[in-house]
């Protein structure tokens, strides 16, 4: 991999800050520098750059067919943008399959929920710690040793999970059956399983109920908070995106319309242009 | 009142995540195969041996192969045939090679080989899916084929162009070739099949086996969560292959004795081995042998049962048969179209609950 040696350094770390209520922000974590993402002739991503910084929650907002969840697969290694680089750690991310930039602990959740439909919770959950089980074929095979000695403490792991999300009612019901709240929390559960670094959250609240909402909000803000889990999320209720964030990015057709924090945002020209469209004179 | 895991209460994970989490599967399992080692070998004959158990105990482990690559891992594969005549053919060329080795060796090694041969006609699945990918494997299953009947060296240049198997010995006792007794093809088969349904079992329940199952249900989203998709579909490919050329191996060595490609490796054999796995249940290992009995125990049973039990000339019950069986085909998938595992889960769910549903 290009890039690793100390000269390559792209950023140097910046100093953090302290929340209004206590939370400890560090520096830059993730940079987006300039990403454009084509396909074919239409743009969807164009000239963006933001940053992610350590322990914050980063809110993507912007109307339908904006680009939030195309930005969100660039992260996450799913789309190969044309221009522009992904600056992780504070070097530039050379181009990953999906399932290598998972293992530099990258996590997500998906929009439309994508479960694995035909296991249970707890296989769900368990396929999360994927990278934290090296046990090779043959002792998995035989059940020896490593093999059964990694199923058990990452079941350890994957229980506090479990406990923390309050989903052991259903540890062992097919993820079939359950309802879709429920589903969207175990979708959490196995990416909270990988303890990423960062945390992706696309659309974590579509079609929730308001008290399935808080419940959502209430996990969101205790991962954050218990385990410093950085988050970047994408979401349509402008309540819960302002209530929950520390910054926000605001896109319009692809191109980046406003950055900052809820404030900032709210009172943004172009942003209430965007969302409730422009006066007649 | 005895099928509950009320006041069986589990303390540890290891005891959590066991096999058989109810103590009355427990003990009939262990019943079985006490059963299957120490009582069948006493009462088992020819007839018996020859025309229902070993060829059920071949099968089921064809099928615990095809299962893992169908069931856990989603990719559909028409070549199992093929790939039991590598393991036949792969078990005949060590064994002529080497005379010394012991046929158990022959047997594993003949395994791996498949295993290989599976990786290489596996490469297609990272492009293509499903049906397009059984086409692909198909392409497996024909090319095989007429490489071993064409190729005088897979044979040893026999002019009959058939592969036979020599005798050879476990402990003393003759397992393949006309010497062989029920008894010693009966154990030698009921031991590799306990083995490779243990290991079935140990790679679908561990990390692996979430792998597939991850890749089955939806790729994208596996890849995203970390799952390579090229390691997590070759070693499916190689696992089912390993277990399928086991399978081909035992079938020509211990069971035909005789054997050529065309005819015993055919594609029929492919749909029958499929056949099994969809009708006992797609990811269950219960599932391969009860798809394995259905269809191999089914049509004897039906025979003994229309010939001796109700006096019906034999041609007429050798048809009788073929539809019957294609009719409880059509009945089982449409009452229970996960198979007859889905249905044995139904039936233990009720039991739990039993006589109390409420």
């Amino acid at each position: 991999m290009k890039g690793q040696g100390d000269a390559m350094r792209d950023t140097a770390p910046e100093e953090g800050y302290v929340t209004a209520d206590g939370r400890k922000i560090g520096g830059v974590a993730m940079e987006m520098r300039n990403i454009t993402l084509r396909f074919g002739g239409v743009v969807a991503i164009k000239d963006i750059s933001f940053d992610i910084r350590w322990g914050e929650i980063r809110a993507i907002i912007g109307p339908n067919g904006a680009g939030k969840s195309s930005m969100l697969n660039v992260i996450s290694g799913f789309y190969h943008p044309q221009e522009g680089d992904v600056i992780f750690k504070g070097y530039k991310r050379p181009k990953m399959r999906p399932y290598q930039v998972a293992r530099m602990g990258i996590a997500r959740t998906f929009q439309n929920i994508a479960l694995f439909e035909g296991m249970s919770v707890l296989d769900n959950i368990m396929t999360g710690r994927l990278h934290h089980m090296k046990a090779n074929l043959f002792q998995q095979a035989l059940w020896w040793g490593r093999a059964q000695r990694e199923e058990d403490e990452n079941r350890e792991q994957v229980e506090k999970i479990i406990d923390f999300l309050e989903i052991q009612h259903i540890r062992k019901t097919p993820v079939a059956r359950l309802p879709y709240g429920l589903k969207k929390r175990v979708e959490l559960a196995r990416a909270l399983a990988a303890e990423p670094s960062i945390l992706l959250l696309d659309e974590p609240m579509a079609g929730m109920n308001v008290e399935e909402k808080e419940d959502m909000s209430r996990f969101i803000l205790d991962v954050n908070d218990e385990f410093g889990t950085t988050t970047v999320l994408i979401e349509h209720d402008m309540g819960v995106v302002m209530d929950l964030s520390d910054r926000v990015v605001v896109m319009d057709y692809g191109k980046k319309i406003g950055d900052g924090t809820p404030d900032e945002v709210r009172t943004n020209e172009e942003v209430i242009k965007a969302y409730l469209g422009v006066a007649h004179e | 009142m005895l099928y509950r895991e009320a006041g069986d209460f589990k303390t540890s994970y290891v005891a959590d995540n066991q096999t058989f989490p109810i103590k009355f599967d427990r003990y009939g399992y262990y019943f079985l195969l006490g059963f299957a080692f120490l009582v069948m070998p006493l009462i088992i004959n020819d007839y018996w041996a020859n025309s229902i158990v070993v060829p059920f105990l071949i099968y089921t482990i064809a099928a615990l192969g095809l299962n893992i690559l169908i069931g856990y891992c989603g990719q559909l594969s028409l070549g199992t045939g093929a790939f039991m005549a590598v393991g036949a053919y792969g078990s005949y060329k060590l064994m002529t090679a080497f005379p010394e080795l012991n046929i158990i060796f022959v047997i594993i090694i003949a395994g791996f080989i498949t295993a290989g041969v599976g990786v290489l006609f596996g490469l297609p699945s990272l492009r293509i899916k499903g049906f397009y990918l059984a086409v692909a494997t198909l392409a497996a299953q024909f090319f095989l084929i007429w490489l071993f009947t064409r190729t005088a060296w897979f044979y040893n240049y026999s002019p009959t162009g058939m592969i036979s198997a020599p005798t050879r010995e476990v402990f003393g006792v003759p397992v393949t070739g006309p010497r062989a007794s029920a008894v010693s093809m009966y154990m030698i088969c009921l031991c590799f099949l306990v083995v490779t349904a243990w290991l079935a079992r140990n790679l679908t329940r561990g990390s692996l086996g979430r792998q597939w199952m991850a890749i089955r249900d939806m790729d994208i989203a596996a890849e995203i969560i970390g799952v390579n998709p090229l390691m997590a579909k070759l070693t499916a490919f190689a696992v089912s292959s390993f277990f399928v050329g086991i399978s081909g191996a035992l079938l020509f060595t211990v069971y035909l004795g005789a054997a050529e490609a065309g005819e015993a490796f055919g594609i029929d054999k492919s749909f029958l081995v499929l056949f099994m796995v969809i009708i006992g249940g797609l990811g269950s290992i219960f599932g391969a042998f009860a798809g394995a009995f259905f269809l191999i125990v089914g049509p004897v049973l039906l025979k003994l049962l229309l010939v001796n039990g109700l006096g019906w000339p034999t041609d007429l019950a050798a048809h009788l048969e073929i539809m019957i069986i294609g009719a409880l085909i059509l009945v089982f998938l449409i009452a229970e179209p996960h198979g007859i595992a889905a249905l044995w889960r139904t039936i233990k769910e009720k039991l739990r609950l039993w006589p109390f549903p409420y």
